[in-house]
């Protein structure tokens, strides 16, 4: 059979970084293909290249054996490619039948055949969707799920030939995502082609039929899903072959610690639609290393620990104080600091100099009434500056003029001069150069020597590995496992994350 | 369910249905044709305004610049009919300033990505500012066209009479319906009020749109400024000051919503009718000052936000 949609050797380039190189994708009529990758792998770059929103550098996009070039998202629907995405991308006040068909309503001498729209919009949704529901009422009355059934719907009247949904299901709950899974398999026995992206392994090896895998902007192969196990797809996806996974040197000897006193006891700890209850103790002086894919709940648990979001099931409690967490605010009375993976929306503070970002979380603990002196803020900023090495040196710059590198140190000053007893850092080290990368490490393992637990989150599992004391393993929002001592290796933790009797 | 949109429309007519039965128990002479249609007369400017100002607030938008581009459409109409150039010639020409003012603030807004309050204020200065330019005095208009215009009395069964802007107005409200609900232009106009982002991404014109609805509102603006004309009969910097705001109150009161998406203009019509009428009672009334009509409108404009706001609420909590 001839693929609908042929992509080849797709380069594109952002100033500094390569994000696509030399990629291939094929999507036959009737399939689900799963695009795979982690964060950076390219796969939102290869869908935007499809969609025309960015061009690409060179290669080459073919709609069924002819090459076809998109500008832009229109041009893209016109030659059959559509895009149903996370967030829905409808207007909430329209009625039903109006997002369906706004741009290419029927219209006739001058006015628009309300009455035909609502017929075909029915129709459509009845024979293809199976959803019976009054097209005449606004989006906005209806869940997110039919939101999304009623954005398909719209990409099907536009006589879509290749679908692309974009983390479908992120905002769905179970029985919903049946529900769409259902109608994914009647679209495809219907000719329809369906790029699928997500992180949930399960709904990957339940829905698909293909799989292709990005890996920092490379190709690292397309492969059916029965040819596939878990593991092997997890290993591509993250970036360590099995073979060499076998030599790989067990971290577990490192931590010779002992193990302190328990600090923080969650118990049956949850939150609906975030993640499942889970029970984790963390003791005083111990790195507890998370790991797991993106979307797994990493972050979740993180911001559960730390009162962010506040957990509906289970309880929390500090050790000692016998206190529990609801919120922030008693997190941090408690000692607990949380460094955010996002940097730029929950971190730093662009328009203030490096002092100031870093007295910050101190001045906030001990009130704002109560101004800690100049002098005072300079030797604490240059006391942190000396022992992270900070560059530059100068606590007076102003902290957008730091590379990402020093940004993070800097934020992790912030939260390390109200010398807290447990830090939560949740990708402490993205998007910073190796240098950098192995100075946080060596400060996290410092840090905990001197007797402060840390919660260490990361996407790459050799720095993990590397730090951690013992690991909780993550997968689709549960906690699956956990492992210390010598049972933790990469072949382990790699089989944990992904899960399932295959592999 | 699905009519809960229709709600705010609904309370609006009725509340102006209220009024009218209650000054006509109140007040002798009050419950006629006539009464009703000076309404028509007296407001068929603000009428006609609201309707261009439904669509911008419908988008999302807001435009404070329609009471002076009313000023400046009588100052220009005033000094250039006093110079002798033909009536039609004039309108046409301030039809076509209006137009391309509004539609520049849309370019302005839409192109630079600059709020719509802080445009159209530009713009509010700008066109109030011009006026002066042109003479700080009133000019006072004699050209026959336009004092015909003003006395002509359209004569309907039963002794009563609309004037010709009373037609010009309820031909703007008719076209206005008509735009909104069974035009491109209009539906798209509801869409970006939705949801700017998503009617980009549904491959809607979102640019051409927004400069069109800014246009439409600067036409509007300048075709009340010519029935302005006819009505006071002359030019001045001062005409229709603030009346930018009287405006925005009628389209809310009719149940256009503030944060766009929503709105009807025949709501608006009702809005309308709703400031006339209490203008009419407290006129009747003899010994109320005339500022009672802005307390009133002031109550009500808070009460009909709020009725908004609770509905949208429900609407969210009921959906799911």
């Amino acid at each position: 059979m001839e693929p609908i949609l042929h992509m080849s050797g797709i380069h594109k380039t952002f100033p500094g970084v390569k994000a696509l190189k030399n990629v291939n994708f094929r999507l036959f009529p009737g399939e689900v293909h799963a695009l795979m990758g982690e964060n950076g792998a390219g796969k939102s770059t290869l869908i935007k290249v499809l969609t025309g929103v960015y061009a690409a550098d060179q290669g080459l996009v073919e709609m069924a054996g002819a090459p076809i070039r998109v500008h832009s998202p229109q041009e893209a629907q016109l030659a059959g490619i559509s895009t149903v995405y996370q967030e829905i991308n409808l207007c909430p006040n329209l009625s039903v039948a109006e997002n369906i068909y706004i741009g290419h309503e029927p219209y006739r001498f001058g006015r628009v055949r309300w009455k035909e729209m609502n017929r075909n919009a029915e129709r459509l949704l009845k024979e293809r969707l199976h959803l019976d529901i009054d097209v005449t009422r606004p989006l906005e009355s209806y869940s997110v799920a039919v939101q999304q059934l009623i954005a398909i719907a719209r990409a099907l009247s536009i006589s879509a030939k290749v679908l692309i949904l974009d983390e479908p299901t992120s905002s769905l709950d179970q029985s919903e995502v049946r529900q769409l899974f259902a109608i994914m398999r009647k679209l495809k026995e219907q000719g329809l082609a369906i790029l699928f992206v997500t992180h949930f392994l399960d709904q990957v090896y339940e829905i698909s039929d293909r799989i292709t895998i990005l890996r920092g902007g490379e190709f690292m192969g397309e492969y059916l899903v029965n040819e596939l196990p878990r593991i092997e797809l997890v290993s591509k996806m993250i970036g360590k072959e099995l073979e060499m996974l076998e030599e790989f040197p067990s971290s577990a000897e490192a931590s010779g610690r002992p193990a302190g006193q328990l600090l923080l006891n969650a118990a049956g700890l949850g939150k609906q639609g975030s993640i499942e209850p889970f029970d984790l103790q963390i003791h005083q002086g111990e790195i507890v290393g998370l790991a797991g894919l993106l979307g797994s709940g990493r972050t979740e648990l993180a911001r559960l620990l730390f009162g962010a979001d506040r957990h509906d099931q289970g309880s929390l409690q500090m050790a000692g104080s016998g206190g529990s967490i609801h919120s922030p605010r008693q997190a941090i009375d408690e000692g607990i600091a949380f460094c955010s993976e996002n940097r730029k929306k929950e971190g730093i503070i662009d328009d203030l100099t490096v002092r100031e970002n870093i007295v910050l979380a101190l001045q906030a603990a001990k009130g704002w009434f109560r101004a800690i002196p100049r002098k005072c803020q300079e030797e604490i900023a240059e006391e942190y500056i000396r022992l992270l090495n900070i560059h530059p040196s100068d606590s007076e710059q102003l902290i957008r003029n730091l590379s990402g590198g020093n940004q993070q140190k800097v934020l992790l000053a912030r939260w390390l001069v109200t010398e807290p007893k447990l830090l939560i850092l949740d990708e402490p080290t993205r998007g910073i150069d190796i240098g950098a990368k192995t100075e946080i490490q060596k400060l996290v393992l410092t840090l905990a020597e001197k007797g402060m637990s840390v919660l260490f989150i990361s996407s790459e599992l050799e720095e993990v590995l590397r730090v951690s004391d013992r690991i909780a393993v993550l997968r689709d929002r549960r906690k699956v496992k956990e492992m210390s001592g010598a049972e933790m290796n990469q072949q382990q933790v790699m089989q944990a994350i992904a899960g399932g009797e295959k592999g | 369910m699905l009519k809960r949109n229709y709600i705010p429309l609904g309370v609006t007519i009725g509340l102006f249905l209220l009024m009218f039965v209650a000054g006509s128990f109140r007040y002798t002479g009050f419950f006629s044709g006539q009464v009703l249609l000076n309404l028509l007369i007296d407001n068929a400017f603000l009428l006609i305004t609201a309707v261009g100002m439904t669509f911008v607030i419908v988008s999302g938008g807001i435009d404070l610049s329609v009471g002076s581009v009313i000023a400046l459409t009588t100052m220009v109409s005033a000094s250039l009919l006093q110079q002798g150039w033909p009536p039609a010639l004039v309108i046409l020409l301030v039809l076509i300033m209006g137009t391309i003012f509004g539609t520049a603030m849309g370019a302005a807004i839409h192109y630079f990505n600059i709020q719509p309050f802080i445009v159209t204020l530009a713009g509010m200065f700008l066109a109030r500012g011009l006026c002066y330019v042109i003479s700080i005095n009133t000019i006072t208009i004699d050209n026959a066209f336009y004092t015909a215009a003003a006395q002509t009395k359209i004569k309907l069964p039963g002794d009563q009479f609309v004037s010709i802007s009373v037609i010009i107005a309820l031909v703007v409200v008719a076209l206005g319906i008509y735009l909104a609900h069974y035009t491109k232009f209009g539906r798209n106009t509801y869409a970006i009020g939705g949801s700017e982002a998503s009617s980009l991404l549904m491959g809607l014109p979102v640019a051409r749109t927004k400069l069109m609805v800014y246009g439409f509102s600067g036409l509007c603006s300048a075709l009340a400024g010519v029935v302005f004309t006819f009505y006071m009969l002359s030019g001045y910097g001062l005409h229709a000051n603030g009346m930018e705001l009287d405006v925005i109150a009628a389209v809310v009161i009719g149940g256009t919503l503030l944060t766009g998406g929503v709105g009807y203009v025949v709501g608006t019509f009702f809005g309308v009718m709703i400031q006339g009428v209490i203008q009419t009672i407290i006129s009747f009334e003899g010994t109320l000052s005339s500022w009672w009509t802005r307390i009133v409108i002031g109550v009500l404009l808070l009460l009909f936000i709020l009725l908004q706001r609770l509905l949208g609420e429900r609407r969210l909590a009921e959906r799911g």
